[in-house]
């Protein structure tokens, strides 16, 4: 080695140069196999209906399926596998919102889920007007949704995040129903940017971002005069609406519960 | 007369001759088939023994299984099927058929061809093409009433009907109605088909999804006459060490994500590159034409070896 007193200032940087030429060119490989496996690794499935994919599938899940949800609007499932495949950051997000608040760690540990055989519709039916489980049914009728029509989810990586997704999806007519909005175009972009500012999943930001691309020219003054700004103030103050066990809540009454979740009283809708 | 037809068809026994020749005639109109429903797949799978496994991709199942979950895989991708090869070989399948299709001509008229696993028609679509090309260019006038049976003919057949449902819509489509095809719902190891009747006997990325493979070239052998052609267009292994990485990469890291993405369904594209791989290598395959009776076996490989057509006569 260099005796020290020979060292001067260029010999040190040129040492320092050559130090770390020798360390990129000797691990280089090291380096090109990890790539290589971060980008191809497989893993067991967590749980079930868990297909496990890695960054390079997931990196095609994503792109293909914004490009397939904004060119093919009958595809419902690529809007779900969009969320699933971008949201890893926005559910940790998500979940750490949830634990941060009482009724938000019950949703968590409880695990409830919504469809018909664990909601009772026909009972819900049968509540006085005004409470969350009529305006519910109401909702489910008018608009002729089910809850069963929510796809399981399968991209996420996590147990955990697996069922914040899922909830997530399965809250979403209830968002409707709390928001007042129907599931015309209109009404579907103004939750969309609700749960974009709460949420923060890439796929309802671009939902919210590009949806408004597809409606008629006569809803867009509307659009931008009364329900955007009402939808934007809405997702920025309100409270975090994951956090809402609406199994306990079908018989509040839906516009104390907009009070106790500073909702603003929806505009009308056409 | 000596009526016992052997299930297992590599025996020759006696069988009547009127029975079948009568069944074969009736396969020439072309609305006349004979539908696989579940019962009879479950006929199928009663074949074998309950203990024999066989792979299904890389999972291993009951032999008994197989046929029904190939039977569903190629139901949920009928109607997507032909946008998916486009998508997922970038449109080289249309080539690679292309040259398959160039190898078996010049047909000498009155070619009897059967297309096994040809569902949606891709091959004998070209192969009509090309006959109707060649009898114009060599003058051949085949519609005189007394000389139709030196017209050629070609049978589609395919274990599942929605395949080839697929394939009579495009036909329709392409304007390609004939007296020349025919379409017939049948499993590639129990055709129900006379002995020696065919000239040709093509089968393209449909012998690795056969349950067994050593039966279907069995019965290929079978239905075949002295001197006829086996020519089988498959995927098959590649030796370049790095092709093979990027052939790897692409098919399991963009295939099943883009099956997703196109057709909505991930698992089947899965099961297709798995069986890809599980598919015996070129040598191995000859060997085992070679078993099945055939001679003077080749095989060529196209695309350093992602697609590989093999050819034997059964002499």
């Amino acid at each position: 080695m260099l005796a020290k007193n020979l060292i001067t200032c260029h010999n040190r940087v040129s040492v320092a140069l050559i130090q770390r030429l020798y360390t990129t060119t000797t691990q280089t490989p090291y380096i090109l196999s990890w790539i290589k496996e971060e980008i191809t690794k497989k893993s067991e499935p967590l749980y079930d209906g868990h297909i496990p994919i890695n960054l390079l599938q997931r990196a095609v899940l994503s792109v293909g399926s914004s490009i397939v949800s904004l060119t093919d609007p009958a595809r419902g499932d690529m809007i779900a596998v969009n969320g699933e495949s971008s949201g890893h950051s926005a559910l940790v997000r998500m979940q750490r919102k949830m634990l941060e608040s009482e009724e938000g760690q019950q949703i968590l540990m409880e695990r409830p889920k919504i469809n018909s055989s664990t909601v009772d519709i026909e009972k819900l039916k049968s509540y006085p007007d005004g409470t969350l489980g009529r305006e519910y049914t109401k909702f489910l009728e008018v608009n002729n949704v089910s809850p069963d029509t929510r796809l399981p989810v399968r991209f996420v990586d996590d147990v955990d995040l697996a069922y914040v997704m899922q909830r997530y999806r399965e809250t979403h007519d209830l968002v409707h129903t709390l928001l007042g909005c129907p599931t015309n175009m209109l009404g579907e972009v103004a939750v969309k940017w609700v749960e974009a500012l709460q949420t923060g999943l890439p796929m309802c930001i671009g939902g919210a971002v590009f949806g408004p691309i597809r409606l008629k020219p006569k809803n867009r003054s509307t659009y931008l005069s009364k329900y955007l700004p009402w939808a934007i103030r809405v997702g920025s103050t309100s409270s975090f609406l994951m956090n809402v066990f609406y199994e306990r809540r079908w018989e509040q009454d839906i516009t104390e519960l907009r009070d106790e979740l500073k909702i603003e009283t929806p505009p009308g809708f056409l | 007369m000596f009526g016992r037809m052997s299930l297992f068809g590599s025996s020759y026994s006696f069988r009547s001759v009127k029975m079948y020749e009568h069944f074969s005639k009736g396969l020439h109109v072309s609305t006349c088939f004979k539908t696989i429903n579940k019962s009879n797949l479950e006929n199928i799978s009663k074949t074998y023994h309950e203990d024999k496994t066989v792979d299904f991709g890389f999972q291993t199942i009951p032999a008994s299984e197989k046929a029904q979950r190939v039977h569903k895989v190629f139901e949920n991708v009928a109607s997507n099927y032909d946008i998916m090869n486009d998508v997922m070989s970038v449109g080289i399948h249309r080539i690679w058929k292309d040259y398959f299709v160039k190898k078996m001509f010049p047909l000498p008229p009155g070619t009897k061809v059967i297309d096994v696993a040809g569902g949606t028609g891709d091959i004998a679509f070209r192969m009509l093409q090309s006959i109707e090309r060649q009898n114009k260019h060599l003058n051949i006038n085949v519609t005189d009433a007394n000389e139709s049976r030196k017209n050629s003919s070609i049978l589609i057949s395919d274990i599942n009907q929605a395949m080839l449902d697929v394939g009579r819509e495009r036909a329709i489509k392409m304007n390609l109605q004939s007296d020349m095809l025919s379409w017939l719902c049948a499993d590639a190891q129990q055709l129900p088909l006379a002995d020696n009747s065919f000239d040709l006997y093509t089968i393209a990325f449909g012998i690795r999804n056969v349950t067994e493979v050593s039966k279907a070239l069995d019965e290929a052998y079978r239905i075949l006459r002295p001197g006829g052609r086996f020519l089988c267009l498959e995927f098959s292994h590649v030796k370049n060490p790095l092709l093979k990485w990027v052939y790897d990469t692409y098919s399991f890291q963009i295939i099943p994500p883009l099956g997703e993405v196109v057709a909505g369904d991930w698992k089947s594209y899965q099961y297709l590159v798995e069986s890809i791989r599980k598919f015996p290598t070129q040598d191995r395959f000859k060997d085992m034409i070679e078993e099945a009776g055939f001679r003077s076996v080749k095989y060529e490989n196209l695309t350093f070896g992602v697609v590989t057509i093999h050819s034997g006569y059964k002499i």
